[in-house]
């Protein structure tokens, strides 16, 4: 008599599918909405869908652009050691909304039509 | 169809927004409202700082009665000053070089200051029409030069901030248009008009700071004549 007798019959026998322990269930593989996603996780391409899905009425729009101005202010302007970073990057944004308000009227300009 | 000179002055429509509208709603974004707390961050503290310097600067010569205006007045130069140096930026658009945006903030300012001074103060607000240590004989002369210039006031406020602004715009443009025409052609003269568009950037900078005081401050005037 063996002082093991189960490690012989695992050496001959193969590990069966069943008798390994199944693998932990991580939180990114659990599936959440589109729509309730938050922006930063939605994908480019389900961007259509995500922006549907939303509240369109006219409180949701507040709503959701109060909601947008106090994430940019908590995040870059209303902390501890705020720089030029984030007003920079806010009129950065504003010159590039102000170069595609222009573009229509721009593209006539005689330098880019005879490049 | 080339640009004229002048097609940095209209406001392009995008889903029938103007890009007026976002260059206005630009100093209500910049500027968020003071909290509760008794440390804010450095940006809030540093503007909270400006704003009661100048506030301070502009009402030190009136009355009490006309600090009801401080709202008013501080609200109007923080709005311009926005705009103006906003309004610098490549590609932006400056509501304060249109006419109509200028005539409607002074018409109605002006205008108001004087009914002021007329309902509360009518004597001391006609007395204004006849300067202090004036000769007898020139009474009737003085009187209607006075009222003209009175008349004269909101379309002078109007017309110089705007007359500043589209002139400092229209320089920078073709200085520039100037500068990069001569790059290939005389790189010498280009390197010149280089160096004088950067100073006339400099310039604009500060007329964009001061013409947004100078329309505020005469404001002021004003209403410490008629209050």
């Amino acid at each position: 008599m063996t002082p093991c007798p189960t490690m012989h019959f695992l050496f001959l026998f193969p590990s069966f599918p069943a008798a390994t322990p199944p693998a932990p269930v991580k939180m990114a593989d659990k599936a959440v909405p589109v729509v309730e996603k938050s922006l930063a996780d939605v994908k480019l391409k389900e961007l259509p869908r995500w922006l549907a899905g939303r509240d369109l009425t006219p409180n949701g729009l507040v709503r959701g652009v109060t909601g947008g101005y106090d994430w940019y202010y908590k995040k870059y302007i209303n902390v501890k050691k705020g720089g030029i970073g984030g007003i920079s990057m806010f009129l950065f944004g504003y010159v590039v909304i102000s170069y595609v308000w222009s573009f229509d009227h721009i593209k006539h300009d005689r330098w880019r039509k005879y490049h | 169809m080339t640009l004229s000179l002048f097609d940095q002055f209209l406001s392009p429509v995008v889903c029938w927004i103007p890009l007026v509208a976002i260059a206005i709603i630009l100093p209500w974004i910049l500027f968020p409202s003071p909290t509760t707390r008794w440390l804010n961050n450095r940006s809030l503290t540093s503007q909270n700082w400006f704003l009661s310097q100048a506030t301070s600067q502009i009402f030190l010569p009136i009355n009490p009665p006309g600090h009801k205006w401080a709202l008013l007045l501080s609200s109007l130069l923080i709005f311009l000053t926005t705009m103006n140096t906003a309004g610098l930026l490549p590609y932006t658009f400056t509501p304060t070089s249109q006419l109509s945006i200028n005539m409607g903030l002074a018409g109605a300012l002006w205008m108001g200051v004087v009914i002021l001074g007329m309902r509360t103060q009518p004597t001391h607000s006609l007395g204004h029409l006849l300067p202090e240590g004036a000769p007898a004989l020139l009474t009737p002369i003085l009187v209607i030069i006075e009222t003209i210039s009175l008349f004269i006031r909101p379309i002078a406020l109007g017309v110089r901030l705007t007359a500043n602004l589209t002139a400092g715009h229209l320089l920078i443009q073709l200085t520039s248009t100037a500068t990069l025409a001569m790059l290939t052609i005389m790189p010498v003269t280009a390197i010149f008009t280089g160096i004088l568009l950067f100073l006339l950037a400099l310039l604009e900078a500060a007329v964009a700071l001061i013409q947004a005081y100078v329309f505020v401050l005469l404001l002021s005037l004003y209403l410490q004549e008629n209050v």
